[in-house]
């Protein structure tokens, strides 16, 4: 039984291991080709306060914002904007989605605060199939 | 023997559109959008083992059709379509090779199905730009490919007396 279970795990351990590890190392290679070459494709956001732009900042460095004297603050990290605080009380906007395409946004009502990406990658949504 | 045959495909196929069903009861997504646990290609597998390749793939398209029609839309057709042909044909080759098991086999089968559905979703949107949820796609397809397999081997080990 041992020496049954010990070959078919060496059976596993040849062709299936080495087709799990290509697949690996083409998903990876995928990636960084990716982060390599979509790498300039980095957009910018627009913070509105009350319809009124307050500023633009790139998406392509890592920076903390505050927005409209402290009531909301903002954090690009990896190309992506992502509300981490609001002093509004539903906190819809720090429980929104990180923005990174253009055309996306986050709002914050309350604090009338619009965060809107420009310029850069695709649109999440180029089509819609369902 | 043949009425045995046709009376099996009729199972295989309510299954898979079982299994099609069921997956859309289970709202786990991963956390990623579009990737499923894609429980029909266990069937699909099961068949690959049981069947001839000829009616495994008359099976993966009328499962693809039947579910598209009653869950989808003819998008969801199209995605399905190829991914699923595009999966089969490759564990189909896999499987003629020897060495492979069934979990490697379900896993590569995997991935292309999301390879399949990506590249239909390249042509429809004529943009390269989705290229960069290939990485994604590879790995959740491997990982959801890794599982049927598990459960496809499990399940072949159990039907070892059923042969048509």
């Amino acid at each position: 039984m041992n020496v049954d279970v010990k070959s078919r795990l060496k059976k596993l351990m040849n062709k299936d291991i080495i087709l799990i590890l290509i697949i690996l190392t083409v998903a990876f290679l995928a990636y960084f080709l990716h982060e390599i070459l979509g790498g300039g494709s980095v957009g910018s956001v627009t913070v509105k306060v009350n319809g009124v732009i307050e500023g633009s900042y790139s998406l392509s460095e890592d920076q903390e914002i505050e927005i409209n004297g402290g009531t909301n603050h903002l954090q690009i990290r990896n190309g992506k904007a992502d509300m981490t605080e609001a002093d509004c009380p539903d906190k819809l906007c720090v429980d929104q989605k990180a923005v990174s395409r253009r055309g996306e946004s986050i709002i914050c009502l309350p604090n009338k605060v619009i965060v809107e990406v420009e310029g850069g990658g695709e649109r999440e949504y180029d089509a819609v199939t369902n | 023997m043949a009425k045995n045959r046709i009376a099996y495909f009729g199972v295989f196929t309510a299954l898979a559109l079982i299994f099609s069903y069921v997956e859309t009861l289970i709202p786990v997504s991963f956390g990623i959008q579009g990737v499923k646990l894609g429980l029909a290609n266990l069937i699909i597998v099961i068949a690959l083992y049981k069947m001839r390749l000829k009616e495994v793939y008359l099976l993966s398209v009328t499962r693809i059709l039947l579910s598209g029609f009653l869950f989808g839309n003819y998008f969801s057709i199209l995605y399905s379509l190829v991914g699923g042909l595009l999966s089969l044909t490759v564990m189909a080759l896999l499987k003629k090779r020897e060495g492979y098991t069934v979990i490697g086999i379900s896993a590569a089968g995997g991935v292309f199905h999301n390879v399949g559905q990506l590249l239909v979703a390249m042509a429809i949107v004529e943009s390269l730009a989705i290229s960069g949820y290939l990485p994604v796609l590879l790995i959740a397809g491997l990982l959801t490919g890794l599982l049927i397999g598990m459960l496809s081997g499990q399940m072949l080990k159990r039907l070892t007396n059923i042969r048509f």
